[in-house]
């Protein structure tokens, strides 16, 4: 166990490293500084500019500097709003947007996992199919169709629910169902095919012949198991919800990071970008490396400590 | 037809047995040859299997016809994709403009076949690209096995740790926004997900017997791989090509939506749905539902496609 925390460990700074090196050279890639369009900037006022934001110095040195701002987390002021840091941006936009994907998981995790244990309890009856049809539209509409939709029935024709921000349990509805629609449905029929496939396990047969109740059984023994598939996308999705902030913020004029993010390509704020895709990156690796570990402690046929070949 | 039974009883040698109680049975050769069912192969079973999934036969005649509508649709309109009359903002549906008219006057209906010649495009090139270097990558990794095996599942491993849609978004911001760029940022990490299915799957062919009889008549690597393992892989490949369509519309659909994707006159139904948030207040529906409608049916299609393949060329399933 020991030994596979360290090779994932490694395998993640690694990554991470990578990630944050792919940043810095495709930024640098990019012809010209980014104070060329700047209007009303002389030579100087250009040449202090660039010295301020190491410009100036050979491209190895920067990389340097860079990494040393990678580590300690501190990217420096934003071009095009100097006033703030990247950090500033994050610390403000970051719990927003973490209290948005954390809220549309748990609800696309807990909807997904009811509507997919109820379609395989009644496994070719009409509450399976309309489950999964329900569940094939949750995966074929994209979230900003889905988000455009919501707001144009709820907020604007009914008129039930706030339409933007960020600033009432009551704004956080629609936002909330936008971005968990699809990962519900991908919950959803995942747990009804390996759940259809528990059921018909030897050991859920005896559980039935010890006269245990069904829902004891579907509960206790069944579940457990069926969950495992699901557990293993848990990364995958993970990572649909946090891109699925960028454009639902960008829709329900929320301030979280992912509008930062848009803004800062948009208007090619690179501190911004190089310090929010390596924040989200590592991030992301980060909860990719905790599932994997959940995966390996929940799931005792996996021997963490063997090479993993097959 | 036995003689009298007393007899029998006391005939009990066989060699006693007169020839002339023997008669050879007639053959029946018409029954024998006649096939209770008929042999399908492979390719036939699945098909017949597919036929029967409505949903899936659906969604295969969907996408045939929107494929026609994506090459014939514009020149069906006498209006371009480009064309702006401002005269003509935001009118709704009528004979002459047949999905209504954009905030620019421009043509819904040319814009959204072409939009559908963007996606189809964008979908299919990505599930190409991710084909042959998927299938070669994991046919390799797969098939070789041992240390090469490890290194470029290590290399795997990285890859499927970044982030996809953000490494597409930093290449988009490099390379700027084409139709080519976003093709290429999507198969940078896409074909990992195809890599793995193909090993997989060879990793588990490469034991079987008509295997080792190829390379016991000295047949080179790429030959066996080419010859005797992908042709066995190909139900999960095709399943997972399928899939990667709709993935790939929608992330030109998401970009596009950003203001990374396709850029103005050309229409995708990103674009267009981007163009058309407002459209909620000032009421003109059919800016936004013509491309929105063709987004979800087309992964709609996709999907149920995808699915059904996936049933219909599972050999486990074969009946």
């Amino acid at each position: 166990m020991v030994k596979y925390i360290t090779k994932r460990l490694v395998l993640m700074i690694l990554t991470i490293f990578i990630i944050a090196s792919l940043t810095f050279f495709l930024m640098h890639a990019i012809p010209g500084s980014p104070f060329n369009e700047e209007r009303g900037t002389n030579e100087t006022v250009q040449a202090n500019l660039e010295e301020h934001y190491h410009l100036d110095e050979p491209l190895l040195v920067q990389y340097f500097i860079y990494m040393k701002s990678v580590v300690t987390f501190d990217f420096g002021p934003s071009i095009k709003q100097p006033t703030e840091t990247v950090n500033d941006l994050l610390g403000r936009g970051f719990p927003i947007s973490a209290e948005l994907g954390i809220i549309s998981i748990v609800v696309a995790v807990i909807s997904g996992i009811i509507l997919g244990v109820f379609a395989a309890l009644r496994h070719n009856g009409i509450i399976d199919y309309m489950a999964m049809a329900f569940a094939v539209l949750g995966i074929s509409i994209p979230n900003f169709v889905l988000a455009t939709l919501l707001i144009q029935k709820f907020a604007v024709d009914w008129d039930v629910l706030p339409a933007a921000t960020w600033s009432s349990p009551m704004h956080m509805i629609l936002p909330t169902i936008a971005l968990a629609t699809g990962p519900m449905a991908i919950i959803a029929r995942l747990t009804r095919s390996s759940m259809i496939e528990t059921l018909t396990q030897d050991y859920i047969k005896t559980a039935h012949a010890k006269g245990l109740k069904p829902w004891k059984i579907v509960i206790k023994h069944a579940l457990k198991n069926a969950l495992m598939p699901v557990v293993t996308i848990m990364g995958t999705l993970l990572a649909g919800v946090l891109t699925g902030t960028f454009v639902i913020e960008k829709i329900f004029a929320i301030p979280g990071m992912g509008k930062y993010f848009v803004e800062s390509i948009n208007q090619r704020d690179y501190p911004v970008i190089m310090g929010t895709t390596v924040f989200y990156s590592a991030f992301l690796i980060g909860m990719l490396f905790l599932v994997d570990i959940a995966y390996g402690l929940l799931d005792p046929r996996i021997k963490l400590h063997k090479e993993g070949g097959e | 037809m036995l003689p009298a039974t007393e007899e029998k009883e006391q005939q009990t040698n066989p060699s006693d047995i007169p020839d002339d109680w023997f008669k050879p049975k007639q053959k029946d050769t018409s029954e024998a040859e006649s096939v209770v069912r008929p042999s399908l192969s492979y390719w036939e079973d699945a098909w017949h299997r597919l036929r029967k999934n409505k949903m899936a036969m659906g969604g295969l005649v969907f996408l045939i016809l929107l494929g026609f509508m994506a090459i014939f649709g514009p020149m069906l309109s006498p209006h371009t994709v480009g064309e702006t009359t401002l005269s003509n903002q935001n009118k709704p549906p009528s004979s002459d403009h047949w999905f209504g008219t954009d905030k620019l006057g421009r043509d819904v209906f040319t814009r959204t076949w072409f939009g559908a010649r963007i996606s189809l495009f964008v979908g299919i090139m990505a599930a190409l690209i991710d084909f042959f270097i998927g299938v070669a990558y994991g046919g390799i990794a797969g098939y070789k096995g041992g240390r090469t095996d490890s290194v470029m599942m290590r290399i795997i491993e990285i890859l499927y740790g970044l982030p996809y849609l953000l490494v597409v978004i930093l290449l988009l911001v490099v390379m700027g926004p084409s139709l080519a760029t976003i093709i290429v940022a999507l198969t940078v990490t896409g074909w990992v997900g195809m890599a793995r299915i193909v090993r997989g799957q060879v990793l588990q062919l490469k034991n079987y017997e008509f295997v080792l009889a190829s390379q016991s008549f000295g047949a080179k690597t790429k030959r066996i791989i080419q010859k005797n393992l992908l042709p066995n892989t190909m139900g999960p490949i095709i399943v997972q090509m399928t899939l990667t369509v709709p993935t790939a519309i929608f992330a030109e659909a998401f970009l596009s939506f950003l203001g990374l994707g396709i850029q103005s006159p050309y229409a995708s139904w990103g674009v267009m749905a981007n163009d058309s948030l407002g459209v909620i207040l000032s009421g003109h529906w059919w800016r936004l539902f013509f491309p929105a409608f063709f987004i979800s049916a087309t992964m709609f299609a996709f999907n149920v496609l995808g699915d059904g393949l996936q049933d219909a060329l599972d050999p486990k399933l074969r009946r």
